[in-house]
């Protein structure tokens, strides 16, 4: 029997009010695939990762995460997914062993998992210090850490690195990269960085205004253009910041 | 999920939430810091003193002459000493206005006239000595006024009175603003949603939320009540199980209001609103500082049924009156079935983002 692909979206549309946030979107991601939603605020990456991680229901059509709909399965799909959202904040007073042990807890994992995770995002030294008196790099660290606790099978990363300074973002990738080279994990982006796409994805898919404009490997998407901001420009008018 | 698992969750939560408020010194101060030094406060000012003083502005020009100061006693009601001072008629109105004066003497026609809000119990009070005394009797008491049987029961005095009101409104805030208020500003953060993309049991979250608030309130009343035991000597003397099982019941009831109001929002300030418009009436109406049988007999039924007013004429009824079980079983089942009722529709309509 196939494999069922990591995520399968079928003509998936959804609207807020009077925005239509995703309007048709088609999506298949392979297993073990990094993939990059890339395209500028408000292009609909966020609402459709929210809809595959199962918080937003579509307004019609259908997503599927490794062959399950979120009816019936969200249980179990929980235990399949990390999630590392932008600026999530944790307990302010927790030390970073003790969150790490409380959302180790969660997936019923025993402290020598945590001790991995806490050497994986390269936090030893900051073990006893309260989550308040990270640095932003180190905050967002200890947040792939959580996402990281389960082994997931799908990580789901909403501009995980925004809003943080070029070292603190390269040790972000340092981490994803060697996840990559460690497990079969399958990984979807959501940024607005072409960087980030180009250095952590294999696969990229540009957004703008609720739907897919071009998607592609890297090489199959530059073709004659210098930098996926260009094709950006080429297909938008507009450059990915704006 | 192992049951062994699932009890480390619960146990992981549960530190969680004490280590994130005892961690915090804010928070302890005012949990519990803060109801001590407003029951020593209130308690010190709304003790009787043996010798009270009221200031008195004379107008000038007086014709009558007095000494700058005068003692009225009685043996039962204590002495009260009126300070004289002479000022014109604008310096003593702004005075009065301060609070620094208690009435305003001055004559006319060779009459004297006395100036306060006759609305206004203590200016009233002072009126009657004051206008006793220039009668040329400088006892307090009439003739024939009939005699004084001091009370010397416990239970009398204000701090007896207000010792289980602020214990039941220290419960009322500490689930309102601990809970309700945590929950909205976690959900703000993005902390529920990201704890909900776990397998967490979620109910766990919530019971590992409430039960961590309940233990602090345990030990702030417990804290509240050992120093007004040691500081005003208040009746500890009580039926222990009646006292935990409607402290229990309270704690149950604004825990299920805190989870209600805490339901929907991730906007801190609406959180805000919402907890202020609950706490407030409740901390005027319920009869916390002052007896609710102030306001109009129309309105009384209706504060009654407030869930402040029943906790705290519980505790009061078992501190002051000695009542047991039986007396406050009413009480506890409503704010029971209070608490049940509101946690139900709380959870049904809870938003985790």
């Amino acid at each position: 029997m196939l494999e069922q692909p990591a995520i399968e979206a079928k003509k998936v549309f959804k609207s807020f009010k009077t925005v239509q946030a995703v309007k048709g979107v088609d999506l298949q991601i392979e297993r073990g695939h990094f993939v990059a939603i890339l395209g500028p605020n408000g292009a609909g990456k966020t609402t459709l990762v929210e809809m595959i991680e199962g918080i937003q229901t579509p307004d019609s059509g259908e997503i599927k995460v490794l062959g399950k709909t979120w009816k019936n399965h969200s249980a179990e799909l929980h235990r399949e997914i990390g999630l590392c959202l932008q600026d999530t904040r944790f307990i302010d007073k927790l030390r970073v062993i003790e969150t790490l042990r409380l959302f180790g807890s969660f997936y019923g994992l025993h402290n020598d998992r945590v001790e991995e995770v806490i050497d994986l995002v390269g936090l030893d030294e900051k073990r006893r210090a309260y989550v308040v008196n990270l640095s932003g790099g180190q905050k967002q660290r200890l947040a792939i850490g959580l996402s990281l606790l389960n082994k997931p099978a799908i990580l789901l990363l909403d501009e995980p690195t925004t809003g943080l300074d070029p070292n603190a973002r390269r040790e972000i990738w340092a981490i994803l990269n060697r996840m990559k080279e460690e497990s079969n994990a399958t990984l979807l982006l959501t940024t607005h960085y072409m960087e980030e796409a180009e250095q952590l994805c294999d696969y990229v898919i540009i957004m703008d205004q609720g739907i897919i404009l071009k998607e592609g490997t890297k090489n199959e998407l530059l073709g004659e253009k210098k930098s996926l901001d260009d094709l950006f420009i080429d297909l938008t008018g507009r450059h990915l910041n704006e | 999920m192992s049951n062994r698992l699932r009890a480390r969750q619960l146990g992981l939560l549960i530190a969680s939430n004490f280590r994130e408020i005892v961690r915090e010194p804010g928070v302890l101060f005012w949990g519990i810091g803060f109801p001590i030094l407003m029951s020593l406060g209130l308690g010190i000012a709304f003790t009787k003193k043996p010798n009270e003083i009221r200031k008195i502005a004379v107008v000038t020009p007086f014709e009558m002459v007095l000494k700058d100061t005068v003692v009225v006693s009685d043996k039962h009601l204590g002495s009260t000493t009126f300070i004289f001072e002479k000022m014109s008629w604008d310096n003593a109105l702004v005075l009065l206005k301060r609070g620094n004066f208690n009435l305003i003497l001055d004559q006319k026609d060779g009459q004297l006239q006395y100036h306060f809000d006759p609305m206004n119990p203590d200016a009233q009070l002072c009126f009657l000595k004051l206008s006793r005394m220039f009668q040329g009797k400088p006892e307090i008491l009439p003739e024939n006024a009939g005699q004084i049987q001091p009370l010397t029961v416990s239970g009398t005095r204000y701090i007896d009175f207000f010792i289980p009101g602020i214990l039941s409104m220290g419960v009322m805030m500490s689930c309102m603003w601990g809970l309700s208020y945590g929950l909205i500003d976690k959900r703000s953060k993005k902390l529920l949603r990201r704890m909900v993309a776990t397998p967490m049991k979620k109910s766990y979250f919530l019971l590992s939320m409430i039960t961590v608030r309940i233990g602090m309130n345990f030990v702030e009343s417990l804290l509240l009540v050992l120093f007004a035991w040691l500081a005003f000597g208040i009746n500890i003397h009580v039926s222990l199980p009646a006292l935990l099982l409607i402290f229990m019941a309270g704690n149950f009831a604004f825990a299920g209001l805190a989870v209600l109001v805490s339901s929907r929002t991730a906007n801190t300030e609406v959180g805000n609103g919402f907890i202020n418009a609950i706490v407030f009436p409740m901390m005027i109406m319920s009869g916390i500082f002052f007896s609710y049988h102030n306001f109009p007999d129309w309105a009384i039924p209706v504060i009654k049924l407030l869930p402040l007013t029943m906790l705290a004429d519980g505790v009061r009824s078992i501190f002051i009156e000695g009542a047991g079980l039986f007396q406050v079983a009413q009480p506890i089942l409503i704010l029971t079935a209070l608490g049940t009722l509101l946690f139900s529709a709380g959870l049904k309509v809870f938003r985790w983002y």
